[in-house]
């Protein structure tokens, strides 16, 4: 009980600081918006574009609310010490870590219902499969901040943390299959498509807004479970190694 | 002195950074309600000790146990027993000072009327209850100390480390700290007290480790540390015109008493018998040196200190001024 007052405590006081600063919440509006009129007014094929460019700009606002936003928080507050803070309670550091990731995980997952919302005014969505499309937009988020974890652990400063967010958030933009097949891609470039989680949540949200999934949905859920899972090991294994020193 | 059974035993502990020892088989114990201080110079290991103790870093070998629990291997085996007041403030700039104390004490589990109770009587003793809504990044220095120490033990820790207390704290603010540090340890919490201020230590501590490069070079009672200093004379004369040759001079015809002259225009004499200050003002005034002052100073800690450290109190000094440190009282 008392474990979960930490993390209840955690996760509000992240979400007051961090994550419902006005910044952040017109962040959350623009950027889906910039990335929904970019890609409608580039494929000039009008209101039927809405539909395939969904997936994409949903998997955009989750990958980039989450990732910068965990990556430069912790390292903001390890930078200025108050990190230590929570290293010191007397919970467990899963526990600690899951707590610190929870708020960007329902950023992201509120970031993701942004372009659900402009697009229902755009399109019919009564063909979305939506007990698909939450899962998996929560599973994209839980795997985007892991990564944005993963990243935070690796870094020292506040600005390195931005740098080596889009070292892999703009590869895996596009090499996940989210705007243009994976099949186009060079042959040489594809067997990194696959190890991205990005591209089994694309795919399962390919398949649950116009049904053009290429893979077995229940392969790409499992894969993405195992990436959220294993990002989430490898950087509790480096915060005990690199934190704790 | 009061039987204690010790809350903190520490044994053979040694960590290294990049090949360079920065803490070199340390043992001690520290007794429940015991206020225990750890004495050294900047870089001689007091934060490192701290923070291997409070489970923020790893021993590279040695044992560590903290209320019977073994926390060498699980290091964050006793985290809910203690306190940390680290060196630096380092709540949250964002949180008022009020959320920034209830966040903490919900870390350790309080329940929320708990908690905020809690939050507003230490705001009131730390003098803070006009500056509980504002944001801790507003704060001055000493306010941002107080509600730093404020958070160290709002959930009632048996054992409180403090690293550094009083380090930026102008006079007032430190002198109400030692106040409020002196209150705690009444009440019964253990205290692991790192300070270079040795004053701070003497005037707080029942015992004080000296560590210098790592090392303990001697623990033990304030009392016990004082003993073979009690039979010394010191007199210490404030001058001016003081010329090269002085030193030599004075030790010449005062064979029985040493001369240091450790800051500008003070000579410091110490002897084994009583000394005649008249006679050594009076053959300074004969040399043309203008005395403004001479008093006897009972010996301190800081005798010992240099005594057995070699490091001369007034370089830790300095580095205190160079830090910008005030609060010495």
């Amino acid at each position: 009980m008392k474990a979960w007052i930490a993390f209840w405590n955690i996760l509000v006081k992240d979400m007051r600081a961090y994550y419902l600063k006005p910044p952040n919440i017109s962040w959350g509006l623009i950027f889906p918006l910039a990335w929904a009129g970019m890609f409608f007014i580039r494929s000039g094929a009008g209101l039927d574009s809405v539909s395939a460019l969904l997936s994409g700009v949903i998997a955009v606002s989750v990958l980039f609310g989450t990732t910068s936003l965990l990556a430069v928080t912790v390292t903001f507050e390890k930078k200025n010490r108050s990190f230590e803070r929570l290293l010191l309670a007397p919970i467990s550091l899963e526990l600690l870590m899951l707590a610190k990731t929870a708020g960007a995980i329902l950023f992201g997952v509120a970031n993701a219902f942004v372009p659900v919302i402009m697009a229902a005014f755009l399109m019919d969505l009564s063909a979305v499969n939506w007990s698909t499309l939450i899962p998996a937009v929560v599973l994209i988020a839980i795997s985007s901040t892991f990564l944005g974890l993963f990243i935070a652990v690796s870094v020292k400063e506040v600005f390195e943390a931005q740098t080596f967010s889009n070292f892999f958030r703009f590869p895996m933009l596009f090499l996940c299959g989210l705007f243009f097949p994976i099949k186009q891609i060079p042959i040489w470039l594809r067997p990194l498509s696959y190890v991205l989680p990005l591209t089994y949540g694309a795919d399962i949200l390919h398949s649950s807004i116009h049904q053009a999934g290429k893979m077995p949905l229940l392969l790409n859920f499992g894969l993405l479970t195992v990436f959220c899972a294993g990002l989430f090991v490898v950087s509790m294994r480096n915060i005990r190694r690199k934190w704790i020193i | 002195m009061e039987e204690h059974t010790n809350i903190i035993e520490v044994n053979g502990l040694v960590k290294t950074f990049d090949g360079i020892t920065a803490v070199d088989d340390v043992s001690f114990d520290v007794g429940a309600g015991e206020l225990f201080g750890f004495l050294g110079p900047n870089g001689a290991g007091k934060t490192t000790t701290i923070n291997m103790l409070t489970g923020l870093a790893r021993p590279d070998n040695g044992t560590i146990r903290i209320g019977g629990m073994d926390c060498s291997q699980k290091h964050r085996a006793a985290q809910h027993l203690i306190g940390v007041v680290p060196d630096e403030s380092n709540l949250y700039p964002e949180l008022t000072g009020f959320d920034n104390l209830c966040f903490c004490g919900a870390l350790y589990g309080m329940a929320k009327q708990k908690r905020q109770n809690k939050a507003q009587e230490l705001l009131k003793v730390f003098g803070l209850k006009e500056a509980a809504d504002r944001k801790f990044g507003g704060y001055s220095k000493g306010m941002k100390r107080k509600l730093t120490i404020a958070a160290g033990i709002i959930h009632e820790p048996e054992i409180l480390f403090l690293d550094e207390p009083t380090t930026g704290l102008d006079v007032a603010s430190a002198r109400q700290l030692r106040q409020l540090i002196s209150d705690l340890h009444k009440n019964g919490t253990t205290i692991f007290l790192t300070t270079h201020y040795i004053e701070e230590a003497q005037r707080l501590c029942s015992r004080i480790a000296f560590i210098v490069s790592g090392r303990i070079v001697k623990i033990d009672t304030v009392e016990n540390l004082l003993q073979p200093f009690q039979n010394r004379h010191v007199v210490q004369i404030a001058c001016e015109n003081i010329e090269n040759n002085i030193q030599r001079k004075l030790s010449e015809s005062f064979p029985d008493m040493k001369f240091i002259f450790y800051q500008q225009n003070v000579i410091r004499i110490e002897a084994d018998k009583p000394i005649l200050a008249g006679a050594v003002v009076r053959f300074l005034e004969e040399q043309g040196v203008e005395v403004s002052e001479a008093r006897r100073i009972r010996p301190s800690l800081e005798d010992v200190f240099v005594e057995i450290t070699g490091i001369e109190a007034v370089a830790m000094k300095q580095e205190k001024e160079k830090a910008g440190m005030g609060g010495k009282a």
